[in-house]
Order: C-alpha cells, then sequence, then structure tokens
C-alpha cells in the first residue's frame, strides 16, 4: 500500500473545465471518500488517478512516484491500482474465479485455493467460483468486483460509486463487507460517493468535492460538527441556520442564548445547528408550533415555526411524537458552529438532504 | 488507424455511385438527356413507380394487419400463426416467382407482378410491426381503453400511430427491394429499372446506357432514403415509464375469428403452399426431373465456400465502422456509418455493373475473379454486419476494456482476453447473416461469378429461365434448407432490432 497525493489538478473536457487545481492527500492504509454531488468532478479525479484520462495540470503520486502529471504518464497498467467500476463491471464471458483471477499471472489463475481465500476475503461463498456473473446479486457482483480488484495486491483501490446501484437493505450489507476486506488488506482507498451518510460512515476522512475544487478535507466527526462553510454543512447532512449576535462566546439567537463552538468576534453573526441537536419539551423553552411530521420509524422529523415565522427541523426519537399544529418549546443542547453573518450560500433554513 | 480503415471501408462502398458519377460526367449533359429523355426510360418509369406504389401499399397492409392479429388479438394458434407468416422469407423472390409462372404462365402482367413481390416481401412490414406492437406499453392502450375508445379506435388513434417509425423502415426496405430486385421480376416478365439494365447490359456489354439506366435508378433509391429520413422526422415516441412487461388481455374478435383466421390462410396458401407446391410438383411431372447429385454437390459446395469467404470478408471489413459508430461518438463516425450504408442501399445490379466497369478499367487481370465477387458481396451485405458488430460492440462498455487495463493487462492482451471474446457472439450472428445472404444472391453472382462457376442461385436461374423447372429444383430446395435457419432465428426475435435491415431477395 502507498500513500497517494494529488497536487493541483486540473482537467477540462472541450470548455468545460471540470477540474480546477485540486490538492489531495490520501495516507497510506486509509479509506478517503470523495463526496460530491454529482458533475462535480469526483470522477473524473478518480480516472485521472486511475491513468484512464490524463490531467491538464497538475501531477498524481503513488508511494513517491509520479504516475501522472509533469510530462509524464504511466499507463493505467502499469500503476498497480485496482479498480472498481459502478454496477462492478464484471466480465460477463468469465465466471466468478475468472474475474477473480483476472489480473493474476497465468500460473496462478488456476489456484483454486487463492480464489477462494479472495472470496472469503469480501465475505462470500467458495461455492460461488463457478457461478456466471449475471447469476448473481447486485451486492455479490460489487464483491466479486472487489475481489477482483485485490487479487492482484494493489498499492491503491479506487472504487467508483460502488453502492450505488444496490437497495437500501443490500447497500448496508455491503457496504460493510467493503469497508472490512479494505480494512483486512491494509489496502489505500479512494471511494467516490454522492451519499453523505455513506461517506462519513465508511471513511476514515472525506474529501467535500464542489464544482472542480476541493471544498474541505476532514475526518467526518470534524466535518460533520465543523464544516468550513455552510455550503459544506448543508451538503453533509441537514443544517438549520440562525442569525444572532455574539458576545463573549455566546449568542443571542431565535431558539435563546446559546453556547457558541469555537471563538469568534462580537457582532452579527450567523450559526449552525444540526436537527438533532433541537430538544422538544412541554414546557421549558422557545415556544414554537408543529407544522409537520416525518415519522421514519427509529426517528422522526419535526418542521418547527417560530414566533418570527422561520421555520426550522428538529430530529427526535421516534417514541413521544407532538400532533401537528401542537405548540411546543425547544431547547437547544450543545454548542452552534459560527459562520461570518455575510456567509455566502444556503437559505436559513435549508431543505432536507434525501437519504 | 480504425477510421482510416472505416474510411476504406465507405470508399468502397461508394464505388457504384462514383463510377456512375463519373460516367455521367464523361458521357456529359446532352449525352445524359439522349440516353435518358426517351418515351422506353418514361414507360420503365412508370412501370417501377407503380409495382413500387402497390407493392409499398399492400405489404403495409398485409404486414400491420397480420401483426396486430397474431399480437393483439385472441385468435387460436397465434404462435404457430406467426411462424407460418415469417417462413416465405426463406424463399427467394425468383424461387417463388418461377414457381407461380409455372403454375399460371398468365401471369406477367402488373397484378402478378404485384401479387408475387407483395407476398414475398411482406414479412419486411410483418417483423417491425410485431416487435414495435410487443415494445408498446400495454399501459397506454388501457389508458385509450379507459377513456372510453372502442378497439378501432385504440388501434387508429393510439396503436397505429405509435407504429410508424416501424412500418415507415419496414416499408422502406420493401421498396429498396422492389427498386433493385431482377429475378422475380425477369422471370414474371415485368420490365422495370433493373431488369432493363441487365437487358442493356447483356445487349451492349459495359455501354453508357445500361450505365444511365441504372443512374436513374440510383436515384431513385437515393430520393426514397430521403424521404424516409423526411417522414421519420422527429421520432419523439419515446417511452415515458419504464412500463409494465405484462401480457395485454388480447381482443376477442367474436364472430370476426372466421373471416380473420380466412385472411391469414389466404396470405400463407399464397405465400408458402402454392411456392411449395409447384417444388413438387416440379419434381413430380418435369421432364428433366433427374437430380444430378454430382452437379448439386459441386454447386452447394461453390456457394458454402463463396458464402464462408463472403461472411469472413465482410464482418472484418465491418468491424473498424462498427466499433467507431459507438466507442467514437461524433460527426466522423456518423458520416462514415452513414456513408457505408448509402453505399450499400444501391441494387445489385448497379454494384455488379460498377464492379465490371472498375475491373476492366482499373485492374483487368481481377475481371470475372473471385476477389471482385466478394467486393459486390461486401458491397451490398455490409449493413447488415455493422448492425450487429455495433449491437455487440454497444453491449461490451468500455468499463471492462479500463478494468482489465487497472489489473495490469496489455492492450494486445486486452484485445484478445476481453474485446473479442465479448464482441463474439455479435461478430458470429453478422457473419450468418452475410452468409445466408449469399447463399441465395442472384444479380451480382450472376454478372460477376467466374466464367463456369455455378451457385445454387445462378444453376437455378439458368434451369428455370430455360422453363426446365424439374431441373431446378434440387437447387431451389437446397437454398430454402438452408436459409430456414436464419428464418427461424427472425421468428424468434433473436437478432438486434436492426438486423433486419436489408435481408436479401
Amino acid at each position: 500500500m502507498s500513500a497517494l497525493t494529488v497536487t493541483g489538478l486540473a482537467k477540462s473536457y472541450g470548455r468545460t473545465p471540470v477540474l480546477t487545481g485540486v490538492d489531495l492527500h490520501v495516507p497510506a492504509g486509509t479509506t478517503t471518500a470523495l463526496l460530491g454531488p454529482s458533475g462535480c468532478g469526483k470522477t473524473t479525479l478518480l480516472r485521472i488517478v486511475a491513468g484512464f484520462d490524463d490531467p491538464d495540470a497538475g501531477s498524481v503520486e503513488l508511494g513517491g512516484r509520479v504516475v501522472a502529471g509533469a510530462g509524464r504518464g504511466v499507463p493505467a497498467r502499469s500503476r498497480g491500482i485496482g479498480y472498481v467500476p459502478q454496477e462492478g463491471g464484471l466480465f460477463p464471458h468469465l465466471s466468478v474465479a475468472g474475474n477473480v483471477a483476472f489480473g493474476l499471472p497465468r500460473r496462478l489463475r488456476r489456484d483454486r485455493t487463492r480464489i477462494a481465500g479472495l472470496l472469503a476475503l469480501v465475505g462470500l461463498d467458495a461455492a460461488l467460483a463457478d457461478r456466471a456473473p449475471h447469476q448473481l446479486s447486485g451486492g455479490q457482483q460489487q464483491r466479486v468486483a472487489l475481489a477482483r480488484a485485490l487479487a492482484p495486491e494493489p498499492s491503491l483501490v479506487l472504487l467508483d460509486e460502488p453502492f450505488s446501484s444496490l437497495d437500501a437493505a443490500l447497500r448496508e450489507d455491503t457496504r460493510r463487507a467493503v469497508a472490512e476486506a479494505l480494512r483486512a488488506t491494509g489496502a489505500t482507498a479512494v471511494l467516490v460517493t454522492h451519499d453523505q451518510a455513506e461517506a462519513l460512515s465508511t471513511a476514515d476522512q472525506v474529501a467535500v468535492v464542489r464544482g472542480g475544487t476541493l471544498a474541505q478535507l476532514a475526518d467526518p466527526r470534524t466535518l460533520y460538527r465543523e464544516p468550513r462553510d455552510l455550503d459544506v454543512a448543508s451538503f453533509v447532512g441537514e443544517a438549520v441556520v440562525l442569525d444572532g449576535a455574539a458576545t463573549g462566546g455566546r449568542v443571542a439567537s431565535e431558539l435563546g442564548e446559546l453556547a457558541l463552538g469555537r471563538p469568534c468576534p462580537d457582532g452579527p453573526v450567523r450559526v449552525l445547528l444540526r436537527p438533532e441537536q433541537l430538544r422538544l419539551s412541554a414546557g421549558a423553552g422557545v415556544p414554537a408550533r408543529v407544522r409537520g411530521v416525518d415519522f421514519y420509524g427509529h426517528d422522526a422529523r419535526i418542521e418547527l415555526e417560530l414566533a418570527s415565522g422561520l421555520r426550522v427541523s428538529a430530529r427526535t426519537e421516534g417514541g413521544d411524537l407532538p400532533a401537528e399544529g401542537a405548540e411546543v418549546g425547544v431547547v437547544v443542547a450543545g454548542p452552534a458552529v459560527p459562520f461570518p453573518a455575510t456567509a455566502p450560500g444556503v437559505p436559513r433554513t435549508s431543505e432536507p438532504t434525501p437519504a | 488507424m480504425t477510421v482510416a480503415l472505416a474510411a476504406a471501408v465507405a470508399a468502397l462502398a461508394l464505388l457504384p455511385l462514383v463510377h456512375i458519377a463519373v460516367a455521367v460526367a464523361e458521357v456529359g449533359w446532352s449525352g445524359v438527356a439522349e440516353l435518358v429523355f426517351r418515351p422506353r426510360v418514361a414507360e420503365l418509369l412508370g412501370n417501377t413507380v407503380r409495382l413500387v406504389a402497390g407493392t409499398v401499399a399492400v405489404t403495409a397492409v398485409l404486414g400491420v394487419g397480420a401483426a396486430w392479429l397474431v399480437e393483439r388479438t385472441a385468435l387460436p394458434g397465434r404462435r404457430a400463426w406467426h411462424v407460418l407468416l415469417v417462413a416465405p422469407l426463406a424463399l427467394p423472390a425468383f424461387v417463388s416467382s418461377s414457381a407461380w409462372i409455372s403454375l399460371l404462365p398468365g401471369l406477367d402482367t402488373y397484378g402478378g407482378a404485384l401479387l408475387v413481390v407483395s407476398l414475398a416481401y411482406a414479412p419486411f412490414v410483418y417483423l417491425p410491426a410485431v416487435a414495435a406492437f410487443r415494445g408498446l406499453d400495454p399501459a397506454l392502450e388501457e389508458t385509450a381503453r379507459g377513456l372510453g375508445l372502442s378497439t378501432w379506435g385504440v388501434f387508429r388513434r393510439v396503436q397505429l400511430p405509435q407504429l410508424r417509425v416501424a412500418v415507415l423502415g419496414g416499408t422502406l426496405l420493401v421498396a429498396l427491394h422492389v427498386l433493385a430486385e431482377f429475378g422475380a421480376l425477369a422471370m414474371l416478365r415485368y420490365p422495370t429499372f433493373t431488369t432493363a439494365v441487365y437487358d442493356q447490359y447483356r445487349a451492349t456489354f459495359n455501354g453508357p446506357a445500361a450505365t444511365m439506366l441504372a443512374g436513374v435508378l440510383v436515384l431513385l433509391c437515393l430520393v426514397l432514403l430521403l424521404a424516409e429520413i423526411r417522414l421519420r422526422g422527429t421520432r419523439g415516441y419515446a417511452r415515458t415509464g419504464a412500463g409494465a412487461a405484462r401480457q395485454l388481455r388480447p381482443v376477442r374478435l367474436g364472430t370476426l375469428t372466421g373471416p380473420a383466421l380466412l385472411a391469414l390462410a389466404a396470405v400463407v396458401a399464397l405465400s408458402l403452399l402454392v411456392p411449395l407446391a409447384a417444388l413438387v410438383s416440379w419434381f413430380r411431372t418435369g421432364t428433366s426431373a433427374r437430380v444430378d447429385w454430382a452437379a448439386l454437390a459441386t454447386t452447394t459446395g461453390t456457394t458454402l465456400a463463396l458464402a464462408a469467404a463472403a461472411a469472413a470478408v465482410t464482418t472484418v471489413l465491418a468491424l473498424p465502422t462498427g466499433w467507431l459508430a459507438v466507442r467514437r461518438r461524433g460527426p466522423v463516425a456518423t458520416l462514415l456509418e452513414r456513408t457505408t450504408y448509402l453505399g450499400s442501399a444501391v441494387p445489385a445490379i448497379v454494384v455488379a455493373l460498377a464492379l465490371v466497369a472498375v475491373s476492366i478499367r482499373v485492374l483487368p487481370a481481377l475481371y470475372q475473379t473471385v476477389p471482385v465477387l466478394l467486393a459486390a458481396y461486401a458491397i451490398l451485405f455490409l449493413p447488415r454486419a455493422i448492425v450487429t458488430v455495433r449491437a455487440a460492440v454497444e453491449q461490451s462498455p468500455p468499463v471492462h476494456d479500463d478494468v482489465a487495463a487497472s489489473l495490469g493487462v496489455s492492450a494486445p492482451a486486452r484485445l484478445w482476453r476481453v474485446t473479442l471474446p465479448l464482441l463474439a457472439p455479435g461478430i458470429g450472428a453478422g457473419a450468418a447473416l452475410v452468409f445466408l445472404a449469399v447463399v441465395t444472391e442472384l444479380t451480382a453472382t450472376l454478372l460477376l461469378a467466374p466464367t463456369g462457376t455455378e451457385t445454387l442461385a445462378t444453376a437455378f436461374w439458368s434451369a428455370s429461365s430455360a422453363l426446365e423447372f424439374g431441373a431446378a429444383a434440387p437447387y431451389a430446395v437446397v437454398m430454402v434448407l438452408l436459409s430456414a435457419p436464419a428464418t427461424v432465428l427472425l421468428s424468434r426475435d433473436a437478432l438486434p432490432r436492426d438486423a433486419r435491415r436489408g435481408l436479401t431477395p
């Protein structure tokens, strides 16, 4: 396994710039998620790292060796990078065993124990070895694709939206199996996804890609709790944004006086809360009216209208839910994250991001 | 590199058109006027246009009507009817016309030609219409019914508009085939441009008269192609939803079941039973009915060898174009693909004429040799090979190549281990289509085959032209037997949709 370093990477298709100067460092043996909306350039970044596309500017370094940029390009087949495409991309004319062994030297291709070992690594039964790809479920195909990529012991594994084609139940299982296999082999991995929950739960660090550049690179908790700006904040999760005035580490807002998570100069400020920080109570707290309840089973999302008419979301356990139209009190738990009052981007309350 | 190869293939396909253009330039305007503006040409034009219009009308009605009965009604035995309605494809048109003329010598009229040619070509409309019916979203028909439309109303206002593209494609195919048809019409002594070109060629060999007639014929083909593009227009009939893959409740015909069955039976009897009965009677009554097994074996061997060679050559030529059309989408690839199709829409008689002229002029040593004959087959049958190769490339996305590269496999090894195995079924299907087309090809073979080389089609032709139907019969039987597998494939809808394009007469 090797570390991956991307410096100043730029790429345009025709006159459309897709990447405009991306810097990214992935330490050896860790998993990084590239998170961004579709069309943000994350798949292009992945293809340049893999060697399927050439950058217009910038460089890609793998384990200290420059593989792209500065006038030199190592072809994809000599980079030692495993690649798992969307929907697996299994060779339809080969069996599972044939697929897994595809990148091995000829003498090792018939080694059944090795193939069984690779299948076990991704949590698959060796009995599947003689099946054809179309006889497998989507999740199994993804796992075979990962086993195929891991077989030649690559220094880096790239996964392009590996779970997006799977339905919810299968997705969780497959995600866990893939994470375990990556951890077991100690592989360095880069995973492209547009699903923030997937990125936060799978990766050691998350790179948010926005409009062809890297908006923020951080570990999942920091990213969620201390996003660089409100745009990133609302992209990685639902946000409650309030205007207020800061004085001495606290802020006066419509939801009362809140503690600030980090120091900021006194004056007008815009603060970020997460819906799970808003707790409902019968009497205490800021009064609000319930305008809508989305019940999910394990939890629920409550839409609240404050006295000023501002609407905010609260996320609560699914047990005791208020009725629509009821009058409730709102108490805020934990600190608010301050941003400059002129912070660009999102409206004051954002729509929930679909899971 | 691939572009250069595809361009060379397109240039080969354009050869006949270029030949005619050069000939026109050489003859000059006054020469053209003298050769083209004369009563004989007007008469041929009238004959040809009448026959094309009549055949298009009859095949459209037969094809769509039969498709509706088979796909949308509760008629008994629909599967069997389907096979029987496709089966005439296994009978080359010149065989069925010989059969008719041997039974009814008085059939050498417009009506006779219309009858024989329409019956032979009706499957060209029937097959796409069936495919279109199967592809229609049943929900649309159910919605229309829910809005109170009658069965006829549903057909006219919902189904027919959506069938437009398929039926247009099918009738264009019919029209191009009627323009190119030589054997069937020569047998029925119904003169069209194609038969006139042949007669002129026989009379004056490589004269400008034949070439000018061929020029008018090509012009008619181009007009048809342009008309189709215009009519097809903006084909905004995409399905808006995925639709349900379920069976629609078939329409019950009630008291109309009897007449409907009778109509289908009549079509099958006329298109299939009559020619087959004639074949049988040739064996029974023909005085010349002694099967010459040695000659039959030699001819069959020659035909199979030619067909195999043509299949190999044509498929190899189709590879660059089919590859480019999918993997390097863009104006250049589209232009090359279209050009190749355009060249191949030219009637066999024109292709043959052009190759005779070009080989005499440029490479006299090649005149009447197998390579020139193979080139003619390639020009004629490239579309069916390209269409199948293209479909195969479409089904093997480039991601497989990327994955193989990331696994450390070199480019030549990727071609061998990934690309070729993935394309093999499509390439095989394309080669099979070309093979079967060559087995029953008559016109180009008559003009270009080396002296003394007989194929099944030409052997049948020379015997039946001399009215020795007993001697001709065995060749017809072998051709039918060899064509049968393709017909079965087509009736199962196992081939890519566009593979129907350019089925041979």
